[in-house]
């Protein structure tokens, strides 16, 4: 781990000033700047803690959404009554990823900022254009089993690996800044980026823009949700493919629907016109084998990550069934209803 | 063994360090530490505290668990210097004899491994797990600790004896 200067803000302008600082980083929880730093990726100058900010509470919102604090642990958010009752696609999300000691040390701010597991990101002995912008990809015609099938680019394959912002992006939360420039609020799907010429980048925040909250809208998707995680092991193993489905119904017609996948690109897939095929239609097989057409519409294997593609298409199938039937998938017995 | 107190008598301040309290095993300790230092390492090399162990560094395989405010942790993944004020509790603290019979023992005894890391693992993590008070079926209990990788494979018995200290504790 490279040395570095040490800064534990106590107020969030104080973070914002030292962040927006050359090489600066912030740091919460430490899950994976700390990997990053072990393994060289990760440089920075300066260390800007902000574990001692006051975002560590979960409140309701006037319009009867939730505000989740950048510092509440995965743990504590998953485990919170509010969100396993009003938005249980997300502590589903949530505890699928990980394992209990990461999910009780990593906070909801640095779960939206982790960086992607592609082998060559992490290996400072290879190309990667996300790592040393302009060294090249590894993972295009290499080791690519893990890799995007959806969003990539000549640059870069790599995914996001996060399972709380598949369920985030079904929700339509908003993600709160404080910058150098003050406050402002980011949709969901305005803040992860895909790579084009840049991926570099991961997302739309500026230099020293610190994320405060994660805000839910009031919609939970309660009564019908599910997500659906598939990995090469049941436990502790980031996606190949996984699923939030989202549905409200109105008897067996389709009244609304959110379909989110995670482990197939560079930020959690959405296509709106998928969810909008559904809306009054109903729960049947064959509009989910559509709508799962319309997500994967132009999906591209990369050789070892063929697969995903039909297995994407099944998973969103059966993330549909699940939800239909609200028969969401058990985080705990592993079988796939 | 060396005591804290030994410890607390090495404490100079070098430039560049940053001075945290912690308590450590019921013992609270004035720390001047270097920020990079994870508490993995100032846990076995300043402290000398060597019942936590550096297994894959990564937070991969779960033996530097400790329980931080009463809550599993990888200390490989956390800088000592983010936790100024926390109640740490290793394996030295927790491990009384009382609790080695009521935790270890079972997992131990049934075992047919006898890797010192992996009982010393177990028998810390079932306490946390049971302070974290979301595991009680045998399901819930492997997926809660699928975060602690045994080189021997034993984690039939494993589960076995946490279900062992549920159902004592319940």
């Amino acid at each position: 781990m490279n040395r570095f200067d040490y800064h534990r803000a106590t107020t969030v302008q104080e973070a914002v000033h030292a962040g927006a600082q050359p090489h600066a980083m912030f740091l919460a929880g430490g899950t994976n700047l700390v990997d990053l730093m072990k393994e060289n990726v990760a440089r920075p100058a300066a260390v800007v803690d902000v574990n001692q900010l006051p975002m560590a509470a979960i409140e309701d919102l006037e319009d009867g959404g939730l505000r989740l604090g950048a510092l509440v642990t995965n743990a504590d958010t998953a485990y919170d009554g509010r969100i396993a009752q009003r938005y249980p696609v997300l502590a589903s999300a949530i505890l699928a990823g990980a394992s209990a000691q990461l999910r009780n040390a990593a906070t909801n701010g640095g779960n939206l900022n982790q960086r992607t597991r592609c082998y060559y990101f992490y290996d400072v002995a290879t190309a990667c254009n996300k790592r040393a912008p302009g060294s090249g990809c590894g993972a295009i015609g290499g080791v690519n089993r893990v890799n995007a099938i959806l969003g990539a680019s000549p640059a870069c394959i790599a995914t996001h690996p996060s399972d709380m912002c598949v369920a985030l992006a079904a929700l339509e939360a908003t993600i709160r800044v404080t910058g150098p420039a003050g406050e402002r609020v980011i949709a969901f799907e305005d803040y992860h980026r895909l790579p084009g010429d840049d991926p570099s980048r991961d997302n739309t925040l500026q230099p020293g823009e610190l994320v405060t909250a994660i805000d839910l809208p009031k919609e939970g998707f309660a009564s019908n949700h599910t997500y659906l995680k598939l990995r090469d092991r049941l436990s502790y193993a980031f996606a190949l493919v996984s699923v939030a489905a989202c549905l409200r119904l109105e008897g067996d017609v389709i009244a609304d629907a959110r379909i989110a996948l995670g482990g197939v690109a560079a930020k959690p897939w959405r296509r709106k016109e998928a969810e909008a095929m559904l809306k009054g239609e109903p729960a049947s097989h064959e509009q989910f084998l559509s709508a799962a057409g319309i997500l994967l519409d132009g999906a591209v294997g990369q050789g070892a990550n063929d697969f995903k593609i039909e297995l994407a298409r099944k998973a969103i199938v059966r993330g549909l069934r699940q939800a239909s039937q609200a028969t969401p998938q058990s985080q705990v017995d592993k079988r796939v209803a | 063994m060396r005591t804290t107190d030994d410890i607390r008598s090495d404490a100079a301040t070098p430039i560049g360090t940053v001075e945290i309290t912690l308590t450590i095993n019921g013992q609270s300790l004035r720390l001047a530490i270097q920020p990079w230092t994870t508490l993995l390492d100032l846990l076995r090399e300043q402290l000398h505290l060597t019942g936590t162990k550096k297994g894959c560094d990564h937070g991969q395989c779960g033996a530097c668990t400790v329980l931080i405010d009463g809550k599993r942790i990888n200390t490989c993944l956390t800088l000592a210097v983010t936790r100024d004020g926390a109640d740490i509790v290793t394996i030295e603290g927790w491990a009384t004899p009382a609790r080695c019979i009521r935790c270890s023992r079972p997992s131990w005894t049934t075992t047919p491994s006898s890797a010192a890391i992996a009982r010393r693992a177990r028998s810390a993590r079932p306490q946390g797990l049971i302070n974290e008070g979301h595991a009680t079926t045998r399901d819930e209990v492997r997926e809660a600790m699928s975060g602690n990788l045994c080189r021997c494979g034993a984690y039939t018995n494993i589960a076995d004896a946490v279900m062992h200290v549920l159902e004592a504790t319940r």
